[in-house]
């Protein structure tokens, strides 16, 4: 009951804890590498990680904590157009397959730890390279942020009150994080990674067991939506489809475009590493997809929560013995510690490369880029932290939302240059400030709502802003490219010698 | 064989073609077993193209 410590559960729930934060400091001497001394080891781990451990590592970082707690969540609020997460995390693997692994052979010939020193490499372009920085940093904030939510919820449903556990969880994992880089989490990840897998399969199994297999499950959702009415439904209604399926692609376009998703990606051994993920992976994703259905089984278990965040939580309380409900949420808490430590590196490492290195201190040897970069993922998380302590939640919900939009448009610049050197710095930049600048426009004059309706015919039609702001971000990049050559062509034949 | 790799974007994206309840299957109603279906089936057509991949890098 709320208010009431559950000493076996958080028991349990400590134990694991205790032991991934000893696994997180003996980390820095698994697979050994001066850790300190090139950022190459802090922040990608040496770039040695083979198939397995990508897998775990990136696994954890990309299905994240605040997944498990918030797309329940929304799939017990709305139905269908929940499970927009799916078709987004089949589709985004085809992507990765074509196009991470050519990443990757541009990142290793050049030794580029970021995004930005892609764009860099291929442009000469420092304006770009900054916008690509900024853009990453800005999207990765809220993002931790975020994780702390999923931390905090479970934290709140053992029973603990005040703000003191969440703190402390995040002060040892900022400790670990700064001593061992991108090995902590890798490490941890195996943790993680194999208790969710146990949680969700035993849920799936026991729970539509104990309430009457999944037909019951399906039906009770759909009394529920029956009963609530509105744009709620097992089903999609004809005015989300559009949404949905924009929902997906955009989705599957931009998760790859993160500091901690590449961060993965760069520290991969190899390009067949990573085609080798985009095949394995997938089986995140039917977790991912069982996941969601617990919003579905909360309906049929009959749990009323005030916050949708609490039905995880909730449900495992009602229908577990206190042993299990422990390990359970610690795995949703360790499950944030992951992408937590990931996206502050990610980001430590964008801003050490992108920042400092190019405007503050040019000559910085690796092990002051090694330095700079642990203090910076300390402050980054100091900031997450503050973030959800002082600010109302909702802020980081509506920044997450909108990072989404944001990281999207670094996209023409990350990806095209991979392909093709037709493209001017000039062109992708206006670009990506025509993108980011409609797209934020837009969502916030809808009420950060995600959407955008556009009026063809009579209809309506809704889509997700971050993909139209995309279109719009490329639309603009090859006009701007186009003229920016034409005149460029134009000087250069006039001053050309004869 | 990269042509395949846009089945997955296809099957998924064009969303009337499996809006339904019916068929269902163990439960499930065809809107969600048919997308859950896609998971290994894009799995495989990777895997597909992977394989006639020539090998182009060192290790």
């Amino acid at each position: 009951m709320p208010g009431q410590i559950e000493w076996t559960a958080l028991s349990i729930f400590i134990f694991f804890f205790a032991l991934v934060t000893v696994m997180g400091f003996l980390a820095a001497r698994w697979k050994s590498g001066p850790v300190s001394e090139h950022l190459d080891e802090w922040g990608l781990g040496g770039r040695q990680f083979g198939t397995w451990v990508t897998w775990f590592l990136v696994g954890g970082d990309f299905y994240t904590a605040y997944t498990i707690i918030a797309v329940p969540a929304l799939v017990y609020a709305v139905g269908a157009y929940g499970f927009f997460a799916l078709p987004y995390t089949i589709i985004v693997y085809p992507f990765v397959f074509a196009v991470m692994p050519v990443l990757w052979k541009r990142a290793h010939a050049a030794g580029h730890v970021t995004s930005a020193d892609v764009v860099h490499a291929a442009y000469r372009s420092r304006a770009l390279e900054l916008a690509v920085a900024i853009t990453g940093l800005i999207a990765t904030m809220p993002y931790i942020a975020l994780q702390l939510i999923g931390m905090e919820v479970v934290i709140k449903a053992m029973g603990l009150r005040g703000e003191f556990p969440l703190i402390a969880a995040f002060v040892i994992l900022a400790l670990y994080t700064y001593s061992s880089g991108l090995r902590a989490p890798a490490l941890i990840a195996f943790v993680k990674d194999t208790m969710i897998y146990i949680v969700v399969l035993v849920a799936v199994v026991v729970v539509p067991a104990k309430l009457g297999g999944y037909g019951a499950v399906f039906s009770a959702a759909n009394d529920a939506f029956t009963a609530k009415g509105g744009n709620t439904g097992l089903l999609l209604k004809p005015d989300q489809m559009l949404a949905y399926a924009t929902l997906a692609l955009g989705s599957a376009f931009a998760a790859f475009m993160y500091p901690h998703t590449l961060t993965g990606v760069f520290a991969s051994k190899s390009a067949n590493t990573i085609r080798r993920n985009a095949i394995l992976l997938p089986a995140y994703t039917l977790l991912l997809g069982l996941i969601a259905l617990m919003g579905y089984m909360a309906h049929a278990a009959n749990i009323k929560v005030e916050s949708p965040n609490d039905v995880v939580p909730m449900m495992f309380k009602a229908l577990f013995p206190s042993w299990f409900t422990g390990f359970a949420f610690a795995a949703i808490a360790i499950g944030a510690l992951v992408p937590a430590a990931v996206m502050s590196i990610g980001a430590a490492n964008l801003f050490t490369r992108n920042v400092w290195k190019s405007y503050v201190n040019p000559d910085i040897t690796h092990a002051g880029e090694a330095s700079v970069a642990k203090i910076v993922s300390l402050i980054v998380k100091v900031g997450a932290l503050a973030f959800i302590l002082f600010l109302p939640t909702q802020y980081a919900l509506d920044l997450q939302l909108l990072g989404g939009l944001w990281i999207m448009q670094t996209l023409p610049a990350l990806v095209f240059g991979l392909y093709t050197r037709w493209f001017r710095a000039e062109g992708l930049l206006l670009g990506w400030a025509a993108g980011i600048g409609w797209g934020s426009w837009t969502a916030w004059s809808n009420g950060l709502k995600p959407l955008a309706t556009l009026t063809l015919g009579g209809e309506s039609h809704s889509f997700y802003v971050g993909l139209g702001a995309l279109l719009l971000n490329i639309a603009v990049a090859v006009i701007a490219t186009a003229i920016v050559r034409t005149i460029s062509s134009e000087k250069s034949g006039a001053t050309a010698p004869s | 064989m990269w042509i395949l790799l846009l089945l997955p974007f296809i099957g998924l994206l064009w969303v009337p073609f499996y809006n339904f309840m019916e068929p269902t299957l163990f439960g499930f109603p065809f809107f969600y077993w048919y997308q859950l279906a896609w998971v290994p089936v894009t799995s495989l057509l990777i895997w597909l193209v992977y394989r006639r991949l020539p090998p182009d890098e060192a290790p």
